[in-house]
């Protein structure tokens, strides 16, 4: 039975890649692909000057490591690292990583992109877009494409 | 016996707190129940609930279903659906 290493984290503070990688990947010889996603925040064509990421403190945490011990189970992971940030986030800074590791590339693809399906559609996350002018705006809507990219897994 | 409810982004800023410690009625079985009630309790919880049905709720930190039933809840989240990733 492979060591399986999971990460999950909420915070503040920006992440580091290359760092997150390497502690997944740190002394293993089984690992043979490990596939990343980066999520980060878009200035909408110089529309928005921030994102406000509201969470449910607790829940987030829980309810991401629901849904990555199901990637792990359903398609054999050696490792899922998943951070999540919240408070504001200026437009080109890092929202979510999410990185997949397993023994072939298949895996690893599918793992985080199932990853990323069900974290955007279920984990308590809340996105408030701040525009140009300094102004507070919108809740951003949930999209049904959203929920479409989920429901392919089922 | 009070119910701990907490309220996530616009659900939080149409009703204008964080969380609240409240006292519910014997017939507030299911979570469709409990937005109902809450519903008839002012005018900010009938505009964060005006649409019950897009209302996501966890129970003790779980997403359930509206035909849940709340008994033994310690804490109910009541939040819109969500956008993070």
């Amino acid at each position: 039975m492979s060591k399986i290493t999971l990460t999950i984290r909420v915070q503040a503070q920006d992440f580091d890649l290359q760092s997150e990688i390497d502690a997944l990947t740190a002394g293993r010889k089984d690992i043979g692909a490990v596939v990343t996603f980066t999520g980060l925040c878009r200035d909408e064509q110089g529309a928005l000057s921030a994102l406000e990421l509201e969470h449910y403190p607790g829940m987030a945490e829980a309810e991401m490591r629901r849904i990555a011990e199901l990637a792990i189970e359903r398609f054999s992971l050696l490792g899922l690292t998943a951070v999540h940030r919240h408070g504001k986030i200026l437009p080109g800074g890092n929202i979510v990583l999410v990185i997949a590791a397993a023994p072939h590339r298949q895996a690893a693809f599918d793992g985080a992109s199932f990853m990323m399906d069900f974290l955007k559609t279920s984990a308590p996350f809340w996105k408030k877009e701040h525009g140009a002018g300094g102004t507070t705006g919108d809740w951003v809507a949930a999209k049904d494409a959203d929920d479409k990219a989920r429901d392919k897994w089922r | 016996m009070t119910t701990k409810l907490v309220y996530f982004a616009w659900v939080r800023e149409r009703i204008g707190k964080p969380e609240e410690e409240i006292a519910l009625p014997a017939d507030v079985v299911t979570v469709r129940d409990l937005l109902n009630h809450l519903k008839g309790l002012g005018e900010e919880y009938e505009n964060a609930l005006q649409y019950p049905e897009v209302i996501r709720v966890a129970i003790n930190q779980e997403h359930v279903e509206h035909n849940e039933p709340i008994a033994g809840a310690r804490e109910i989240g009541i939040f819109p659906p969500m956008t993070g990733g």
